[in-house]
């Protein structure tokens, strides 16, 4: 492969993970986020036992598994919108476990879901508004005097207004949110994450319910992610997508995580064979063991006849 | 008939004192759920709060009337603190149990034999509005438009003071819409979730929306203690908190001009059918009913007019039919 062809933050990235052991829990040179022992049950379901796992800042980390694996509850866990039973996990070295969602996106984390939350009576303008930290109108009494946030919101509305081009929804700025496209409308939830300029974005199933000509603008907005110097952690189950953009791979089966590597070789590691498809499925008789089997049989049939 | 009895009283209903208990006790619900979709099912709790603390403390205990006015202010927003504390976190029906028993328990708390001494039990508390129409600059007179609109002084100083703080909650509500602030809850209205997302403090913005919809509404309480110079505790029943929800929805909920119009025309169209039928049956144009039936056949009117409205125009006289037809996912 060619490094100068590839953009700065792609072979940075792949820099990084160069010669990592594909193991469970590898360590990374510089993790932003570090997951040590969560665990979520549901009654007797232990829905998410993760022992350890590091995401590497200023990669797109694929977050992979069968259906029922623990994907979104591990996100769950991790931005505060439910309670781990146990754990502790850090960002950029602080601790995070026990921190309420809306902390948990003020430093820096922010996530999407799974099912579009576009706010649908408001417009995408104000939508985009809505994303921004710190502001001083936020506050009932700040908020009567307008002169105390009018500066603040033309610099929001600025920002809103670029982010929303480089979406390519500044034709639908004035209009309201849930007059858009399911497409459109993943694509305005993740512009309305970057109003607060996190560190570490984390998608849930971005491209689930995407109208497929809007799937390469949606990969390339999230490519562009890791070129702006932001880390990027998705759940993803569209596979093409998942070896197309990340840079490495996480797989959870049964609320562990069972494997990592990169996105080319760790589809052909057994395990993950074994997780998605059910453990020997396609083990290979041994010649022994035919002959075996075909003795028996005959044995069974000679029986049978002399009978 | 005399029409011009049922256009006068029809009118002087829909300036008067009911209005603005109304429109008050709506403007804090449109706050509540108009603006953040919190279910209030307990203004009427608020506005006995407010009745009851300007009487308690001046005729019971003989205090000056100002102070009463910030003891309703502050159990106002102590009765939103305590209601909101355990419920906010919680899924949005809860809060609608819990504030119509609190509103409930409130009304029996006060009514009660035990404590007859201080709130004066099912009778109520008199005597506690002199110092108020002491402040009275109307000179004693009938004031108004003739033959339609007449008050007396006393009314139009309630009138005055009523539809002052009405104007003043729907200022400090229309600047306060306008900001980031309104738009923060206007979003929590829509999902909580998404808005948690983005980090903004969820439950400390459905605090303040309930109390201050819940001091909005102990002013409505305050107009309503002083413009009867009484208090009884079977006015605060939870038929209050219904018609008031019945007014918001007429004028359309989440516009500021929502509550305010649907409580004039609410009373206005209340008195106006029930003066009519009156009318009516006093000159034998209708036969079929009694006097004493008009009372009941206005509300049965009253709720299928609404019935009507919730069909043709669920939005109310101001709502944006936009707003309303995309379905919120």
């Amino acid at each position: 492969m060619h490094a100068e062809s590839l953009p700065a933050g792609k072979a940075a990235a792949l820099k990084a993970f160069e010669g990592m052991a594909a193991e469970p829990g590898v360590p990374k040179p510089d993790p932003i986020l570090v997951v040590d022992n969560v665990v979520r049950r549901f009654g007797g379901l232990t829905a998410v036992n993760v022992n350890h796992v590091e995401i590497q800042r200023g990669s797109i980390t694929a977050l992979i598994g069968p259906n029922g694996a623990g994907k979104t509850t591990f996100f769950n866990q991790l931005t505060g919108f439910d309670t781990a039973d146990e754990g502790q996990w850090t960002f950029n070295g602080q601790a995070m476990n026990g921190v309420s969602a809306y902390k948990v996106a003020r430093k820096g984390m922010v996530r999407t879901f799974q099912l579009t939350k576009a706010l649908s009576k408001l417009t995408v303008i104000e939508n985009m508004r809505l994303g921004a930290q710190a502001q001083k109108g936020e506050n009932f009494f700040r908020g009567l005097i307008p002169g105390l946030w009018r500066g603040q919101e033309d610099e929001i509305t600025l920002q809103a207004e670029d982010l929303l081009q480089r979406f390519k929804l500044d034709a639908k700025r004035d209009d309201f949110a849930g007059s858009l496209s399911g497409g459109q409308r993943k694509l305005l939830e993740m512009a309305r994450a970057l109003m607060g300029n996190p560190e570490l974005v984390m998608l849930d199933e971005p491209m689930a319910g995407v109208n497929p000509a809007l799937t390469q603008s949606l990969l390339g907005h999230v490519k562009n992610l890791r070129e702006l110097g932001m880390t990027v952690l998705f759940v993803e189950h569209d596979m093409d997508m998942v070896r197309d953009i990340s840079d490495w791979v996480i797989v959870m089966a049964q609320g562990e995580v069972i494997a990592e590597g990169p996105p080319d070789s760790v589809m052909s590691d057994e395990r993950v064979v074994d997780a998605y498809l059910g453990a020997h499925h396609d083990a290979p008789l041994s010649a022994e063991e035919e002959e075996r089997q075909l003795h028996e049989a005959e044995a069974e049939l000679d029986k049978e006849s002399t009978e | 008939m005399d029409w011009t009895l049922i256009f006068s009283r029809a009118v002087e209903a829909g300036i008067g004192s009911e209005a603005i208990i109304y429109a008050l006790a709506a403007i804090g619900l449109n706050v509540q759920f108009g603006y953040t979709g919190l279910l209030n099912f307990g203004q009427a709790g608020f506005l006995a709060i407010g009745a009851y603390a300007i009487a308690v403390t001046v005729s019971t205990f003989g205090l000056p009337f100002f102070l009463g006015v910030g003891i309703g202010l502050l159990l106002a927003v102590l009765m939103a603190l305590l209601l909101g504390i355990p419920t906010l976190r919680l899924r949005a029906d809860y809060l609608a149990i819990v504030t119509i028993a609190a509103a409930e328990i409130v009304r029996l708390v006060v009514r009660s034999v035990a404590l007859s001494d201080t709130f004066g039990g099912t009778d109520g508390l008199q005597a506690f509005s002199g110092s108020f129409y002491d402040m009275n600059p109307y000179p004693p007179g009938e004031y108004g438009i003739p033959p339609i609109i007449g008050f007396d002084n006393r009314s139009m100083w309630v009138l005055t003071v009523g539809w002052v703080l009405v104007a003043l909650a729907s200022f400090v509500l229309f600047m306060a819409m306008k900001s980031p602030w309104g738009r923060v809850l206007k979003a929590i209205r829509e999902d909580e979730d998404a808005v948690r997302s983005l980090g903004k403090n969820v439950f400390s913005y459905k605090m303040q929306a309930l109390v201050i919809g819940g001091v909005i509404g102990s002013m409505g309480g305050f107009i309503f203690a002083l413009s009867r110079s009484a208090v009884q505790p079977d006015l605060f029943s939870t038929d209050l908190t219904f018609y008031a929800y019945t007014v918001l929805i007429l004028g359309g909920a989440a516009r500021i001009l929502g509550p305010i119009v649907g409580s004039m025309l609410f009373w206005l169209l209340l008195i106006f059918i029930g003066t009519g039928m009156e009318e009516a049956v006093n000159s034998g144009a209708i036969t079929f009913i009694t006097v004493n039936q008009v009372g009941a056949i206005r509300l049965m009117l009253v709720g299928l007019g609404l019935m009507l409205l919730l069909i043709y125009r669920p939005q109310g006289i101001f709502g944006d039919k936009r707003e309303i037809s995309i379905d919120a996912r």
